[in-house]
């Protein structure tokens, strides 16, 4: 049972994660972004199958319920029409195929060192209180400079959008 | 054969998805019957407040008036103007439909019947599902919007959705310090912490809490006060006026499941679930009788709060954008944070 489920989430997330970027149907921003919530609904199913359920719920709620509607807003308040077939520049296309060889060679160098046999499932029963003690003791640093960074982002908002001093 | 079936049935995977599936098939029965007298109750209540006599023509007092509305939704034509992105404008009703019908799933709405719990599913992050759940809803709104592919619909979608968006942060945080003196995000951990007397009920230990959320609660389902998405006196209807027939319906009918769903909510956070602080009604039951009767204690308070909302609804005037807004961001959400640093100050220093 587990395992179909594992199946069955993890090629909805593949299907609709090839959807978001190349969507043989449609080139709508609106429905790109709509695939982008699916896939995250089918990643957090699959975060449920590794028991981490908070996870699974923060992913949901941070990105398909807050992120992903900033995302819809601003395509619909810019008016973003249908993506035409753009042409192709030398730069982008460069940047392009260096970053995804560097991804896929992290992956492939990760696959190559994990064994290929099933290990005993890893329950990682994602409470939050062991979560937050986590959060505030070993990994206070990094929490803090994510911290500062987001209040870095809402004073730059602030600046932006406040009324020009006379 | 029938040997192998009886075995199936013993088996514990087995029990546990044939109980979960009778209690979701109860549940959502439930909920749709309240949906359905909802609005009937809706009719009569603003007709007696109006000094009118409300539905009175199909069955008695009007009873089977529902029916007769559904019959209309179903029979009007189905009318699907040209300009509309017809996906889009196809999803968008049901979209508005499933978050409260998900959310519906962790809310403990009895104690138990024998040994089954009465509850669909017992998460221990409990509370975040909901939330998560609800920030799903804003989708439903912002994509009916959008299929419209019209100005009024369009403007009526964003202010909905920006609506609903801010008052889910300030209705997130109103929780917090339920969850802090509790200890735990599952709500049946939340209703045995109430428990024990009135006194125990989060309305009187915190009541602050409970008014940020009653009113946040309002805005999330557009009820009155705050029912900008249908305003049609002053703003031309919302997101839902180029929909008409069922699809129409099922914004309404996702309107009032919503209604029900959070009033189950509120009365689960703040009014002790299906407890009541004598006879040891607060303790899980023992008897199928006992069992019954805590659920029977659920509904009766959710029923009360929902009776609540639509008495608001005909007897408050509705807020400006500008206001409803400064209400949210600028009192509900700094009430709520010193809320929460207060609880967490009383707790720290009680320890």
């Amino acid at each position: 049972m587990q395992d179909i489920l594992f199946y069955i989430f993890a090629s909805l997330t593949l299907v609709f994660g090839f959807f978001v970027i190349a969507n043989p149907f449609s080139r709508n921003p609106v429905t790109s972004a709509m695939f982008l919530v699916l896939t995250i609904i089918s990643l957090a199913g699959l975060f449920v199958l590794l028991h981490a359920f908070f996870l699974a719920v923060v992913q949901v709620l941070v990105y398909a319920g807050a992120v992903i509607v900033l995302f819809l807003f601003v395509i619909m308040l810019l008016d973003l029409k249908a993506e035409e077939q753009r042409k192709l520049r030398t730069f982008a296309v460069i940047g392009g195929v260096i970053s995804v060889g560097a991804i896929l060679a992290i992956f492939l160098q990760s696959l190559a060192s994990s064994p290929l046999h099933a290990d005993e499932l890893p329950l990682l029963e994602g409470g939050t209180a062991q979560l937050g003690k986590l959060l505030f003791t070993q990994y206070l640093l990094p929490f803090e400079i994510v911290s500062v960074l987001l209040l870095v982002a809402m004073v730059g908002v602030v600046l932006l959008s406040g009324k020009e001093a006379k | 054969m029938a040997q192998a079936l009886t075995n199936w049935f013993q088996a514990p995977g087995a029990q546990f998805a044939l109980f979960s599936a009778l209690k979701i098939l109860c549940v959502f029965s439930v909920l749709m019957f309240i949906v359905a007298y909802a609005v009937w109750v809706e009719r009569k209540v603003s007709a007696a407040i109006q000094d009118r006599r409300g539905p009175n023509r199909v069955g008695i007092f009007g009873f089977l008036q529902p029916a007769a509305d559904a019959v209309k939704a179903f029979l009007k034509e189905d009318f699907t103007p040209a300009h509309v992105r017809k996906a889009y404008y196809w999803l968008a009703p049901a979209i508005v439909m499933i978050p409260s019908l998900l959310t519906v799933a962790i809310i403990p709405f009895g104690s138990q019947l024998g040994h089954q719990k009465m509850v669909i599913a017992d998460l221990n992050v409990g509370i975040l599902y909901t939330f998560g759940i609800v920030s799903l809803g804003v989708y439903g709104i912002v994509l009916a919007g959008y299929a419209s592919n019209s100005k009024y619909p369009f403007l009526g979608g964003i202010r909905s959705s920006a609506q609903m968006i801010s008052y889910e942060i300030a209705m997130g945080m109103s929780v917090v310090p339920l969850f802090l003196l509790a200890g735990r995000l599952n709500l049946g951990a939340v209703i045995a912490y109430q428990a024990g007397g009135w006194l125990d009920w989060f309305i009187f230990k915190q009541p602050l809490a409970f008014v940020i959320f009653l009113a946040a609660m309002f805005a999330e389902t557009n009820r009155l006060p705050f029912d900008l998405p249908e305003a049609e006196q002053e703003l031309a209807g919302g997101y839902n006026v180029e929909y008409s027939s069922m699809k129409f319906a099922l914004f309404f009918m996702g309107e009032y499941a919503s209604m029900a769903v959070s009033a189950g909510m509120l009365v689960t956070l703040f009014l002790g679930g299906w407890t009541l602080p004598f006879a040891g009604l607060d303790q899980p039951a023992q008897t199928i009788a006992a069992g019954l009767l805590h659920i029977a204690i659920f509904l009766g308070k959710m029923l009360f709060v929902v009776f609540m909302v639509i008495w608001v609804r005909w007897m408050w005037p509705r807020f400006r954008y500008d206001q409803l807004m400064d209400l949210g961001w600028r009192r509900f959400i700094p009430l709520a944070l010193a809320n929460i640093v207060i609880t967490a100050v009383f707790l720290w220093w009680k320890a």
